[in-house]
């Protein structure tokens, strides 16, 4: 079982809203700091990466963030252009222009154009070794499968053509389980779990690409121990909150508010609460995921839950559930 | 919308002074099109409106969602496939403690038989019906067509108020990677089946070998696609070209009912900073375009209660001086309940108490800022607090319907959860809020 940084290639997906951006920066971050030369990549352009990073906007150009890390956003036209200065030795940008004008139409028109040309770029960048790991910030779990099935649909429906040579070597990293890998984000919520065990049960059928972790995000800690619970939930009654509000008084040597304890004793029955029906659906992950998939847990981050510092934590987290 | 206030307790209840512009905004409005970044509960959002205005008002409402999740679907009866409006039966609602004055209905988009019905619709003749239906690209074609779903589903909204059998209906938008796609939906499609470059693209093969202004152009995409799959194409979209006149007219509609002033947005959030930004955005991009923004909804926010300094310091205390807080409840004249006998026990519950509040308070202080960026965008800034547990059938959508509609908008609802059953229309309502001031940031009365 290869581990999860020792791939080449990683693309971390969900539903939306759930972490995706954090963790594919956080990973790429890990990776850096491990010695690893890493690319993330934003598949969507929306920014998030380079908020992520706070390193300015990222472009099709990978922009160095720090040592050994390197960040870009897709851009399918550019990678066209790319793709036909490599592939096709046409010489000059003028002679791609008008091709670069009707790319949105053929695009649009043709089903796959624009996500072969992103999932090529990717596997071309594997190809060539670049960087140790490509790691991807990619679609949302109900485009995914699209994505990353293009090569699959355009070998079927492009019989000739440059296009057709290319799928078969872009297959062959896509569907080695020792390059590729996909990571599947979930909240401990019901949708988001269920999004993630869709997936992973269609993936490996209708796009070759392994499954390589299960990444369950936002767990919140556990307030108390079981012995603990029946404690807290004595000291939530009448005689538990009035008990408590006059032992505070006396600390302080002040009176303090029945209302204020109600509010903090509320506060932590919601905790104990979301966190429970959080635990149900994290359970359901576990029997669902297949054993050999390492499934990892990062916390809820109470801090700041964006930006360099947040991302650092989560890296940090993502080592010791790694065991890096 | 049918006239809400013909019924005397639903006009008592319009009576609260902010509450009231919720229900007033529904009274005039027939569409309702929610939208936002994916993952802030925009499903469960609509469907909560909608339970919530069948609840209160005489009329027949209808969500229309695309993919709900899948328990949420069973609740509303949505389990099975197709395109079919089915009601929502009425003894749901009273299950769930609520006599309805509407009728509440939902629909699935299936973005298939979508299709397949719009294609029925403009293809002059049923041989062209069918050969584009068995054409092996349609499928594929009109499955990842950028903006394909966004598009049918705007479609779909325009054919169901041609049908007028709603009084009130609500839309979904479909998760999408930029959430303003569905806006520009039918322009792009107008303007794809006008396109000098498909009237091109189908043009026989031989001719436009002789053209020599595309020949660079051409070249490249055979080389790149092969012939035999531009055929393909060309093929596809002849056919598809014969729908041209009545897919534009469509369009149009389609346009012009989303700037139709009985059509309003709600744009739904949570108060995290990058689902906010874009909700922010999102907003600007409405009043760019001159489409109303009549509801902005923050979702899932932390009861405000977190946020009360009396509370602050009280947790505070429990952080620091459990241990001593445990000797002096133990120390009273009366006994301990059993359960707090262990001093040591009972101090650990006291310090995780304290902290579990100080963690949720920064992020209710962070949600708060947010608020206020929001609230400064838009007057309207409902909140619904986090909610313990997954909203997945309808007493769950009624409650966060209660929220919406809460007197005061722009304040979170109370903390405490009040009984089921106990619904604001059945006359309980004035009450929601109890003694919580408004939230800071909140906007001003409606």
């Amino acid at each position: 079982m290869t581990s999860l940084l020792e791939r080449r290639l990683l693309f971390v997906t969900g539903k939306g809203g759930v972490g995706k951006t954090t963790i594919a920066a956080a990973l790429g971050l890990l990776a850096a700091s491990l010695g690893k030369r890493a690319l993330v990549c934003e598949a969507e352009n929306r920014g998030a990466l380079s908020t992520a990073y706070e390193c300015g906007p990222t472009r099709f150009e990978p922009l160095k963030v720090s040592s050994g890390l390197y960040a870009m956003s897709m851009d399918t036209e550019a990678s066209l252009r790319e793709y036909l200065k490599l592939n096709l030795r046409l010489p000059t940008a003028g002679r791609i222009g008008p091709v670069a004008h009707a790319f949105d139409f053929v695009a649009t028109a043709a089903p796959g154009v624009r996500e072969i040309l992103t999932v090529g770029k990717l596997c071309y960048e594997v190809r060539e070794r670049h960087y140790d790991l490509v790691i991807v910030d990619a679609a949302t779990t109900g485009h995914f499968i699209g994505e990353l099935a293009a090569p699959v649909g355009i070998n079927e429906l492009v019989r000739v053509g440059a296009v057709r040579s290319q799928t078969d070597w872009m297959l062959e990293i896509l569907s080695d389980p020792a390059q590729t890998g996909v990571c599947i984000v979930a909240t401990p919520e019901e949708t988001p779990v269920n999004e993630a065990l869709e997936l992973a049960g269609r993936l490996e059928g209708e796009t070759g690409v392994a499954l390589a972790a299960v990444i369950a995000n936002r767990v919140l800690p556990e307030l108390f121990g079981r012995s603990e619970e029946e404690a807290f939930e004595a000291l939530a009654g009448t005689a538990g909150r009035r008990r408590l509000t006059a032992a505070l008084a006396g600390a302080q040597g002040s009176r303090r508010d029945a209302a204020a304890v109600d509010a903090v004793i509320e506060a932590a029955r919601l905790a104990t609460r979301v966190r429970r029906g959080g635990a149900e659906h994290l359970a359901r992950l576990r029997e669902s995921v297949p054993a050999h998939v390492p499934l990892l847990y990062l916390p809820y981050l109470f801090g700041r839950s964006h930006g360099p510092r947040a991302i650092r934590q989560v890296a940090d987290t993502l080592a010791e559930e790694l065991g890096q | 919308m049918s006239p809400p206030r013909a019924h005397k307790a639903a006009a008592e209840d319009t009576a609260e002074p902010t509450g009231g512009r919720l229900e007033r905004l529904m009274a005039a409005k027939e569409i309702i099109v929610a939208c936002g970044p994916g993952g802030v509960g925009k499903t469960t959002t609509a469907a909560a409106l909608g339970a919530e205005m069948a609840a209160r008002s005489a009329g027949r409402v209808l969500v229309l969602t695309v993919d709900p999740a899948r328990r949420l679907a069973d609740a509303l009866g949505m389990g099975g496939l197709g395109n079919e409006a089915r009601q929502v039966p009425p003894e749901a609602f009273v299950a769930a403690g609520v006599r309805p004055r509407g009728e509440l209905w939902a629909a699935m988009l299936d973005t298939a038989a979508s299709w397949d019905a719009l294609v029925r619709r403009h293809a002059p003749d049923p041989a062209t019906v069918s050969r584009i239906l068995a054409n092996p690209l349609y499928r594929n074609i009109t499955g990842r067509f950028a903006r394909s779903h966004e598009y049918i589903a705007m479609e779909r909204l325009h054919e169901l108020r041609a049908e007028g059998r709603y009084d009130l209906l609500i839309v979904d938008t479909p998760p999408s990677n930029d959430a303003l796609d569905f806006l520009d939906a039918p322009e792009r499609m107008a303007e794809f089946f006008g396109s000098g470059l498909l009237r091109w693209l189908v043009t026989p093969y031989r001719s436009r070998l002789l053209n020599l202004a595309s020949r660079p152009f051409y070249q490249v995409a055979d080389r790149i696609l092969g012939t035999q799959f531009l055929q393909d194409i060309a093929e596809f979209f002849l056919l598809f070209q014969q729908m041209y006149d009545g897919f534009i007219r469509r369009a149009r509609g389609v346009g012009q009912m989303l700037r139709d002033p009985a059509t309003t947005f709600m744009v739904v959030t949570t108060l995290e900073p990058s689902p906010a930004g874009e909700a922010l955005r999102l907003a600007g991009e409405l009043e760019r375009r001159h489409l109303q923004l009549g509801l902005l909804v923050a979702n899932k926010a932390l009861p405000h209660s977190f946020e009360e300094p009396d509370a602050a310091r009280v947790a505070e205390e429990l952080a620091q001086h459990s241990g001593e807080l445990a000797q002096a409840m133990g120390e009273g004249a009366a006994r301990l309940p059993a359960a707090l006998g262990d001093p040591a026990r009972l101090a650990r519950v006291l310090a995780g108490v304290g902290e579990s509040f100080s963690n949720f308070r920064a992020v209710a202080q962070r949600e708060a800022t947010l608020l206020e960026e929001l609230a400064a965008v838009h007057e309207v800034a409902v909140t619904v607090p986090h909610l313990a547990r997954d909203v997945v059938d309808l007493p769950g959508l009624l409650e966060v319907g209660r929220h919406l509609f809460a007197p005061g908008t722009g304040e979170p609802a109370p903390p405490a959860r009040r009984p089921r059953g106990a619904r604001p229309s059945e006359g309980a309502s004035s009450g929601a809020t109890g003694g919580d001031g408004p939230r800071r940031g909140a906007p001003k009365d409606a």
